[in-house]
């Protein structure tokens, strides 16, 4: 194993350039070190001036996300060995506007979580008397993949239709919605698919796949869509054929 | 030296342009590309065979010049072309089945390669019958 | 148009399916086999008697109009993305799910007149 490895960073000072540039710092290679490690390297003793975000590092809180060598990754979830012997470049997640450096703005995303009503929705809530909701291991089986989102933005920098398109509503927020409509707990599918049937849900997905591909989790937000347009599309025909039953 | 983007309490993020030849730049979105250009290829046998249907009813003799049509090289190699490209989208929609159709038995659900293997079990018999009625005559 | 898309994306899923299933073995035969001479060419009586039957009729109209149906779906978003026509949305739609109505016409209509 080389001693060390060249760490390309893109660097982004607002107050002193109008473009992204490039900076390359030469990082020790430690047997199990990953790109955070390097990253926090450079900022402890090579240039305090580089900004990031990161938080758990342990691939649990979605803080992390960046393009690394191309790819979206977690930096905390990505060794240094798979890529010698380098060099290794880092990048902000694309797609979203960059505040500084590494740093992007997550407003979009935040905004479009919240506009699938991420949460159990009922006809009539149950009185606390009558207890809890009771589920069994099988029920829990169907959603449970989709709960397993860390809201880590991978799979929106992968996506090229959110790239294209940036009012699309997005694999990780679908992936959510369909968390709830799968719950048993929940009553609130049709609310959910009225949003999500407009022209930025559901139907601009052309099922590319990669938003699956990059996730960390594997909650296969791409599998989630395809199955959520069958749904609608199921719906739709039951509310043209039989509209008293679907409502 | 660039001019500072700060505008009044807010820098100026950097927002970058998507290039028309997004889907050059990685090698799965270029097969995904592909995969939906074979649609194109799909249409183009629907014309043919809708050609086909058409000269049959028209006649022995303009049946013969179109089974001529297709002996020439141009059609030939479209028609090797067009296969190939088919069966790009046989084989990618096949194992993409199982994403959008999810099968629950008894609680559990059915392994995606379960679905997949039917898929081109359906195929292979679908594909036979065909082939059998066809060349009968 | 907001509110066929489940429509849309129902014909296009059918069309992709019968593309998948079917379009192989017919390519394989009309395009291949047939004119590299590895199978012999079925006989117009045989075929023509063949397709004036009432159920080979609606078996080729399905199998002309899903397909077209298909690719009209398929090829409008490979424009609207890969080439960012966002301009020429309506036209585009307008343009690809109409060649698939008229094919399907045009079908419907050669496999009524045909006997």
């Amino acid at each position: 194993m080389p001693s060390t490895v060249a760490v390309t960073v893109a660097r982004y000072r607002p107050e002193r350039e109008s473009e992204p540039s490039f900076q390359t710092y030469e990082i020790p290679v430690r047997k199990d070190w990953v790109v955070l490690d390097a990253l926090n390297h450079i900022k402890d003793g090579l240039d305090g001036s580089l900004s990031y975000r990161w938080s758990c590092r342990m691939g649990v809180c979605g803080s992390c996300g960046m393009k690394v060598n191309g790819t979206p990754k977690l930096t905390c979830a990505t060794f240094l060995s798979d890529y010698l012997p380098g060099p290794i470049r880092v990048e902000p997640l694309d797609y979203f506007p960059v505040v500084r450096d590494l740093v992007v703005d997550l407003t979009d995303f935040v905004r479009k979580l919240k506009q699938v009503k991420p949460w159990i929705i009922r006809k009539e809530e149950k009185p606390l008397g009558e207890g809890e909701y009771l589920q069994t291991p099988d029920q829990l089986d169907t959603y449970k993949q989709f709960s397993m989102c860390i809201n880590c933005m991978l799979c929106y920098s992968a996506c090229p239709i959110y790239g294209l398109e940036p009012s699309f509503i997005g694999p990780a927020a679908i992936a959510l919605a369909q968390r709830y409509n799968m719950d048993s707990r929940d009553q609130g599918a049709a609310e959910r698919l009225e949003i999500l049937s407009e022209h930025d849900g559901i139907w601009q997905c052309t099922f590319v796949g990669e938003c699956t591909k990059v996730c960390p989790k594997h909650v296969d937000p791409a599998g989630a869509i395809q199955q959520y347009k069958l749904a609608g599309a199921t719906h739709w025909m039951r509310s043209l054929l039989l509209p008293r039953s679907a409502r | 030296m660039s001019e500072p983007h700060y505008t009044l309490y807010h820098p100026r993020w950097y927002r970058r342009r998507v290039s028309v030849w997004w889907w050059l730049q990685k090698g799965s979105y270029t097969r995904f590309v592909l995969r939906e250009i074979t649609s194109v290829f799909v249409a183009f046998f629907a014309v043919v065979y809708l050609w086909q249907i058409y000269t049959l009813g028209q006649g022995p003799e303009a049946y013969g010049r179109f089974l001529a049509r297709l002996r020439t090289p141009l059609f030939l190699a479209l028609d090797t072309v067009a296969f190939l490209f088919v069966l790009f989208h046989a084989i990618t929609w096949f194992n993409l089945t199982p994403k959008a159709m999810v099968v629950r038995l008894r609680g559990k659900r059915v392994p995606d390669s379960v679905i997949v293997g039917a898929n081109y079990a359906a195929w292979l018999v679908v594909s036979g019958a065909v082939a059998f009625i066809m060349l009968r005559g | 148009m907001e509110r066929i898309t489940p429509l849309l994306w129902l014909l296009f899923s059918a069309g992709g399916t019968v593309a998948a299933l079917l379009f192989p073995v017919h390519l394989f035969l009309t395009g291949l086999a047939v004119p590299l001479g590895w199978v012999e060419a079925p006989r117009h009586e045989f075929l023509y008697r063949l397709v004036t039957h009432p159920v080979t009729r609606l078996y080729l109209l399905v199998l002309i109009s899903l397909p077209l149906f298909h690719w009209a779906h398929r090829f409008r978003y490979t424009l609207y993305d890969g080439l960012q026509l966002k301009h020429l949305t309506e036209l585009i739609a307008v343009l690809c799910y109409g060649a698939a109505l008229v094919g399907t016409a045009l079908a419907a209509y050669l496999l009524w007149t045909i006997a």
